[in-house]
């Protein structure tokens, strides 16, 4: 990898794992035994989740899901790859990540049925859950929005001579939104400490990678802005990692920002409003079941001698069982309180929110919660 | 006390603000060696150098998204949109997150900044140089919304909007940027948000006004008085959240109100005041409430004084208003 500095944009794809299974010396970033252990586990339970929130969202217990399937190593390399002091400035698809930062599992279920413990308070779909302790961001809904604040935050950070890093996450389709071109502008301009990580999972919706760009690569485009670019395989979560490892050093060494583009691809749909089967072949995904990032770490930790078919029962059970507790717990779990609708607003509510609180408090309730 | 005009008020609020606390840092297109194209920020560059007082790639949307970012580590950002004509690439970045950030992260990510910007007509700017665009943000939950009219205002209110936990959208009234002047004091003071002030005591009509078209009212009143009508001018300084015991009071004084904006009529911010006037003082009405405005077309060159709610249009409608 001493070959690819981080100082131009290359076409070539960091890989880690070789196609027989073995590591490239040269690139692996050489985690120990308990990390490859964490990280894998991670990866699964976020699997884990994701297939009972779909499950829910089927049941009609819950009103929404955006699922990470097939992009586990994408999403738990980068944010493995974050030191304590560093910010994720994530986009909605990286529940997975947020967790391993220190999101607890409850707070995100309760987002999910936002209820009265749910931190954002009820007032979001699920999946756009908040969490500062873990120095996470909040998640809004429009594209690319985020990036240009991880960019003024990660500038923040340097002026304030504070080495923090943000790492801020997008789909392969903000690479068109504005705000994509605004924020590696101003990144490259300042030099900020920002590491920009694609998840080019090949759709936005229904639209393929075709149809966001002509350029050859999502990496290529930091040319323009003068922001070094690496593609780096999405599958592989020890590239994944050793590549923004690598990114985020950098940038706390004051040399400015990376953009990473994770070659991925989105097994499920877009969310479980979204049916592919309108829009692509099945057949254009059986490769990519092959390619499974969980399947592939699995084997290499097995490889190793460091994870057993019984650990796997262990795991799969634990996450399973504590996935359906945190379930349990909140949908008994209320509904935020009528008066929470008005807080958060301002930090004071002025005289026209305070008169339209009383009027909710002392109105006809709404016929049901749903 | 120092005699100063608008840009010198605000020029000082934001040295005196800059000079307390670190955390602030204004940064737009050209604030920095010329000072902005109004020079509001004149000298601040060389006062507290380039990571204080940034020049910024030309991108609303970027100055203030990265505004947002710094914000949310902890700095008082005080972007400045050169023109308010201009703020629209960065409209998704204050509705969607500046304004919604607070709420959305359920009180953990308050989002504290000042958004700097000239606003109004009269100096000769066409569409593009002349739009007071207050309704546009007004309409937004989370946003407080200010107009001050006079150098005194300006700088304690641009004090206050600094201390504020809120965003603040602090829209600079560019037509009387030189021409309004008055003592100003050294140093620190506050003009507390949403008070309005009268600026004339009467007890004929309530007429309701802000930033430039607030001297036009005065004049508007004072020919009035010539002929035995006697206004009640308010300065409502704050527009959102708006001093409504001071429209209250005033009204159930005089029962007769006239509201002057610049911004077009259809769902102007006068529609609003309108609105809860008739909802909360409606039995101390005498008259139809008027308002005069900027008429619903895009805002016209070389016809812009036709167009502007000046005195001549003012008058008209406080005599008839207090005759109704």
């Amino acid at each position: 990898m001493d070959s690819q500095p981080l100082t131009e944009t290359h076409d070539e794809i960091v890989r880690v794992l070789r196609d027989d299974g073995t590591p490239d010396p040269a690139v692996d970033p050489g985690l120990s035994t308990e990390e490859l252990r964490k990280l894998y586990s991670a990866m699964v339970r976020t699997r884990v989740i994701d297939e009972r929130l779909v499950t829910l969202q089927r049941q009609g217990r819950i009103g929404f899901h955006i699922g990470s399937l097939g992009e586990e190593a994408a999403i738990l390399g980068s944010a493995f790859a974050l030191r304590e002091r560093d910010w994720g400035f994530p986009c909605y698809r990286e529940f997975g990540a947020a967790l391993l930062r220190g999101l607890p599992l409850q707070r995100f279920i309760d987002n999910m049925f936002g209820n009265a413990n749910d931190l954002v308070k009820g007032r979001q779909m699920p999946d756009h859950y908040t969490c500062r302790q873990a120095r996470w961001g909040s998640i809004s809904s429009p594209i690319g929005t985020q990036m240009s604040q991880a960019v003024g935050f990660a500038w923040a950070a340097r002026l304030r001579k504070d080495d923090a890093v943000a790492l801020v996450y997008f789909g392969d389709g903000s690479t068109s939104s504005n705000e994509f071109h605004v924020a590696m502008n101003f990144a490259g301009v300042f030099r900020t400490p920002t590491v920009f990580f694609c998840r080019n999972n090949g759709w936005a919706i229904s639209v393929p990678v075709e149809r966001q760009t002509a350029s050859r690569t999502f990496a290529g485009k930091g040319i323009a802005y003068g922001v070094p670019g690496v593609r780096v395989d999405g599958n592989d979560v020890l590239a994944v990692i050793a590549v923004t490892r690598r990114a985020v050093e950098r940038a706390a060494r004051g040399e400015g920002a990376t953009l990473i583009e994770a070659l991925t691809y989105r097994v499920g749909g877009h969310s479980t409003s979204d049916d592919p089967n309108r829009y692509r072949d099945k057949k254009e995904v059986d490769p990519w079941l092959e390619r499974d990032p969980i399947e592939r770490f699995r084997r290499h930790l097995g490889r190793l001698g460091v994870w057993s078919e019984s650990d796997e029962d262990t795991l799969r059970a634990e996450a399973d069982r504590q996935v359906r507790e945190a379930i349990a717990v909140a949908e008994k779990t209320a509904p935020p309180q009528l008066e929470t609708l008005f807080e958060d607003v301002f930090a004071d509510p002025p005289w026209h929110l305070v008169e339209q609180r009383a009027e909710l408090l002392r109105g006809p309730r709404a016929p049901s919660a749903h | 006390m120092p005699q100063m005009n608008m840009v010198q008020a605000i020029n000082d609020a934001l040295r005196v603000a800059m000079k307390k606390d670190d955390r602030i840092v204004v940064l737009g297109e050209d604030v920095g060696k010329v000072g902005g194209v109004f020079r509001v920020t004149a000298g601040l560059y060389d006062e507290f150098g380039d990571d204080r007082v940034i020049d910024t790639p030309l991108s609303e949307g970027g100055i203030v998204g990265a505004a947002i970012g710094m914000a949310l580590y902890g700095m008082v950002p005080v972007p400045e949109i050169q023109f308010a004509d201009f703020i629209w690439p960065a409209y998704d970045q204050i509705v969607s997150e500046l304004a919604k950030y607070r709420y959305r992260s359920g009180g953990e990510y308050p989002c504290k900044m000042v958004i700097r910007t000239p606003v109004g007509g009269g100096i000769r700017g066409g569409h593009y140089h002349s739009q007071h665009p207050e309704a546009h943000f007004i309409h937004v939950a989370g946003l407080k919304v200010v107009c001050p009219s006079n150098p005194y205002d300006a700088k304690g209110m641009l004090l206050a909007a600094l201390a504020d936990p809120d965003p603040v959208l602090y829209f600079e009234p560019k037509r009387i940027y030189r021409a309004a002047k008055g003592d100003v004091p050294e140093g620190e003071y506050t003009v507390p948000l949403e008070s309005a002030s009268v600026a004339r005591e009467g007890r004929d009509v309530t007429v309701i006004a802000y930033g430039a078209m607030l001297y036009e009212a005065l004049d508007a009143a004072e020919r009035a008085a010539q002929e035995g009508v006697d206004c009640e001018v308010i300065d409502l300084r704050t527009l959102w959240p708006v001093d409504i015991r001071a429209i209250e009071a005033s009204v159930e004084k005089t029962g007769r109100l006239v509201v002057v904006h610049e911004a077009p009529r259809t769902c102007g911010f006068g529609a609003e005041l309108v609105s809860l006037v008739v909802e909360r003082v409606f039995f101390h009405l005498q008259a139809p409430p008027r308002r005069v405005t900027g008429f619903d077309t895009p805002f016209p060159y070389t016809l812009e004084m036709e167009y502007l709610p000046l005195s001549h249009r003012i008058l008209p409608a406080l005599l008839e208003t207090a005759r109704a």
